[in-house]
């Protein structure tokens, strides 16, 4: 790869991660338009693809992101107030400069003129074509300020690093101490305040601004803000700047482009002229406003191969242990405490590991109010968010997958589930619909809740389109959760309840399998009238799965812990055999389907009387108990999963290998698509049609 | 993967001297054995050979895919060669060898009898494989060289490996 492929490459990354930080902050926008420091944030982001787009000669990018970030710079400077349609506008205009980013890294052609139509939006706001004119310039103002605290500041909960903090949102702020006031070490009070401030700040703010961040941390006596208007290096054009004399600055008085430095006199066509020494010096004086975030960008692959590693590490590490136990006890006392210090250290560096892959949820829940105010233009429903948790940490790669899960199901919800005002407030509940996003972690899998409190699910109606599209049999008796969990069967959520918005193609069949995939699970509660809700359960990793390891015959398996409810030695009155040869167990008044492993994967000396080994109950995906049939329990264990796939293909029943502690490969049972397998059951057509687009996909 | 045109000139085909001056192109094979009968395997995608050791049986596999076994912490299917040939499942003992092929990207163990020689065979000295004895041959062959008094079968590792990679 030559420079400037590198180059290119970095300005991918970095401005993919800054598409995704502006539409976060647009999102803050439009929920609270006087945010300023979102606003800032937006601004940054654009500027800074600018930047990078004009450095490496992505014209066509740079230009508009020119367009956008002057609408911006319009809002920022108050010329233009913040509502609804020009944060659409930005946000569409993030939209097509995300495309154009796309089509510049894989290469491919945007249509020409694509940004005509939000260049033309932009210069309709601007009253004059932005992207030709040279937006006016002028240097930031200089605000001096000091703080006076008072003995007691510290005692009322008062701390100046914070009013730093504020103060550096509004611009670049210098600070020096006075420490005059400070007293001889034997008369010193430590929890008395003896110190003054005084800052110079450059800023775009105005006095009002800066009073308000005071007026949070300090008495009105505390502190003093002088506005010296414009720096030394004055305006050329002195029509817009402020004078220094005027305090009282107010909204309507214009401070145009904050972060841009005086142009070259004389030069009219910046975005033509020298841009890239322009950027260059604005990039700088941004990144001084910009909070300091000290990390590294790391490639993917590497990081892959990084946890492959530790993965080696750790089956090694478990070989040597099992070696130790052949040995006889207590002869070699240092070998065993070094081996078991050995293990803490690989499982310490597993976790590190698996943490750097993890992301928080917030870059998936960021998205959603954007979501929300599409599906409320499009059904007229007024819809609300409330979500919490958004700073769950997860596996990078669930992140990436569950976006479309997501997005479909809260499209089902509002679509299905919220009811239009009016018929809100006839059934006694407020207008505004609500959403509630919800992460938390639970033992060692995250939950993700998507509640709505709309109508709920129409048991009569679903069962009744299960049963005419074949899917379950007219007669069969199901408990109401189970009817719930009906939507996510094939040819329900697709072909009966098509819409413009949920009716997309993809069907709750899809979202189920694709969190399947991620080695989760999905149901529904639905209580009718009040609402309802998904919740996801995810593995916070997908390299490594807690395990029980079972012997069937001569083979060993493991059964994710996570589908494990109990083990049970079953009496012989319990077992029953069906017509047809199918054996159940009566667990508790309930019949249980039993799986003979050893006979469906064709092991040879396997049990065959459930009576002579065990049966381990476990939940398949939809909910349903299953009882594995298995000679005799191993163990728990942490186990590495390996897929079959890279060098094999994918078999039914089996959702991957592992290496086992003697160097042996173990196969990891798909509870799921064993019972699909066993067949006769309601939800065999959805595993069918699940293997069918499993093997379309390929 | 289109069948390798075996005279085709590849530039990585080792050049030999002829004693008439002539410069031809050749192939190195590792011959192996299974029962009777020599076979070669083009030396380019052998990643390496071992002794045999057991596998972790696959449920609904074909009865030529002996199972899973653990390369250095990468999951790899064996074939067994007898029974791909159609001969009946081969009974492993520590003497029997896996063969590690690469073939595309997957690799993948081909368990045979034992490993005899490597060979430098000049491609001229390859002939077709007759049409006899039904497809077989034609599909898991690329030729037949004549070393001395024996025959060696020069097998289309893509083809025979090809089963396990449909999904």
């Amino acid at each position: 790869m030559d420079e400037l492929d590198e180059l290119k490459q970095a300005f991918f990354e970095e401005a993919e991660e800054q598409l995704s930080d502006l539409e976060a902050q647009l999102a803050a926008l439009a929920e609270s338009p006087a945010d300023a420091a979102s606003l800032n944030g937006a601004f940054r982001s654009v500027h800074s693809i600018k930047g990078g787009a004009t450095l490496v000669g992505f014209a066509r990018i740079a230009d508009f992101a020119h367009a956008v970030e002057s609408l911006l710079h319009r809002m920022r400077s108050q010329q233009l107030a913040v509502d609804t349609a020009v944060v659409a506008l930005l946000l569409g205009s993030r939209d097509l400069l995300h495309d154009l980013v796309r089509a510049a890294s894989t290469g491919a052609d945007l249509a020409d003129g694509a940004e005509a139509i939000f260049v033309r939006q932009i210069d309709s706001y601007a009253g004059r074509p932005i992207l030709s004119q040279n937006p006016a310039p002028s240097p930031q103002r200089l605000v001096r300020l000091q703080l006076m605290p008072a003995a007691d500041y510290l005692a009322r909960g008062g701390d100046p690093r914070r009013l730093f903090a504020e103060l550096r949102r509004h611009g670049a702020l210098s600070v020096v101490v006075d420490t005059s006031a400070l007293p001889p070490l034997e008369a010193l009070d430590p929890g008395a305040m003896h110190l003054r401030w005084t800052m110079a700040l450059e800023t775009a703010a105005t006095v009002a601004q800066l009073r308000d961040v005071f007026a949070a941390q300090a008495r009105a006596d505390e502190y003093e803000i002088v506005d010296c208007g414009s720096p030394a290096a004055a305006a050329p054009d002195s029509s817009i700047a402020v004078s220094s004399a005027d305090v009282q600055v107010s909204a309507a008085v214009v401070d145009p482009d904050a972060a841009e430095p005086p142009p070259a006199k004389g030069d009219k066509d910046m975005s033509a002229v020298s841009p890239s020494e322009r950027d260059t010096a604005a990039i700088a004086v941004e990144d001084a406003i910009a909070p300091i975030v000290s990390s590294i960008r790391v490639d993917l692959d590497r990081m892959d191969k990084l946890v492959n590693l530790v993965g080696e590490l750790v089956i090694s590490q478990a070989m040597l242990a099992e070696q130790l136990h052949a040995l006889p006890t207590g002869q070699f006392p240092q070998l065993a405490r070094g081996i078991e210090e050995l293990s803490r250290h690989a499982r310490d560096l597993q976790e590190g590991v698996m943490a750097m892959r993890a992301q928080p949820v917030q870059s998936l829940f960021s998205r959603v109010p954007r979501l929300l105010r599409e599906l409320s233009q499009h059904t007229g429903k007024r819809l609300q968010l409330v979500s919490s948790g958004e700073d769950t940490e997860i596996d990078k790669t669930v992140i990436e997958h569950l976006h479309d899960p997501i997005t479909h199901m809260i499209r089902n919800a509002v679509d299905h589930g919220i009811e239009l005002p009016e018929a809100r407030v006839t059934r006694g509940k407020p207008p505004v619909g609500t959403i509630r996003l919800v992460a938390r972690q639970a033992g060692g899998r995250i939950i993700i809740e998507i509640a709505d409190d709309g109508r709920g699910i129409d048991r009569d109606r679903l069962r009744a389109r299960a049963v005419e599209a074949g899917l379950i049999a007219q007669d069969r008796q199901m408990s109401e959760e189970e009817t719930d969990n009906l939507i996510f069967l094939p040819g329900l959520s697709t072909a009966a309840a098509v819409s413009s918005i949920s009716g997309r193609g993809v069907g709750m069949d899809i979202v189920r399998r694709n969190i399947q995939r991620l080695g989760g699970r999905v149901m529904i509660r639905s209580t009718p009238g009040q609402g309802a809700a998904f919740y996801m359960s995810l593995p916070l990793t997908l390299a490594v799965l807690d395990g029980m390891v079972i012997r069937v015959g001569g083979e060993t398996y493991i059964v994710p812990l996570a589908n494990v409810v109990e083990s049970l030695r079953p009496l012989a009155k319990d077992v029953h055999t069906l017509v047809g040869g199918g054996d159940v167990l009566s667990v508790r008044g309930e019949y249980v389907p039993l799986a003979h492993i050893g006979g469906m994967f064709g092991v040879s000396g396997a049990v065959r009387d459930p009576t002579d080994g065990l049966v381990m109950l476990v939940e398949t995906d939809d909910g349903g108990r299953i009882g594995l049939v298995v000679d005799e329990i191993v163990g728990q264990q942490q186990v590495v999963i390996k897929s079959l796939e890279t060098n094999y293909r994918a078999i039914s029943g089996v959702a991957g290998a592992t290496i086992l502690g003697n160097g042996r490969v173990a196969l990891i049972v798909d509870v799921s698509g064993l019972r699909a397998r066993m067949g006769g059951q309601a939800y065999a057509p959805m595993a069918e049609a699940g293997a069918r687009a499993q093997r379309e996909q390929r | 993967m289109m069948p390798e045109n075996r005279f085709s000139t590849s530039p990585l085909d080792p050049l030999t001297r002829r004693s008439d001056g002539e410069n031809v192109q050749t192939r190195q094979l590792v011959c192996f054995t299974i029962g009777d009968q020599t076979y070669g395997i083009e030396i380019r995608t052998v990643r390496e050979i071992r002794a045999w050791s057991a596998t972790t049986s696959l449920p609904n596999a074909p009865d030529f895919v002996r199972g899973v076994t653990n390369l250095r912490g990468t999951v790899v299917p064996i074939l067994d060669l007898r029974a791909r040939f159609g001969h009946g499942q081969t009974e492993p003992t520590k003497a029997h060898v896996v063969i590690v092929v690469a073939i595309e990207s997957r690799v993948v163990g081909i368990l045979v009898d034992t490993v005899s020689d490597i060979l430098t065979v000049a491609e001229t000295e390859i002939r077709p494989v007759p049409e006899i004895g039904g497809a077989a041959a034609q599909e898991y062959l690329d030729g037949l060289i004549t070393q001395g008094d024996q025959m060696i079968a020069l097998v289309a590792a893509d083809r025979i490996v090809a089963p396990v990679l449909v999904h």
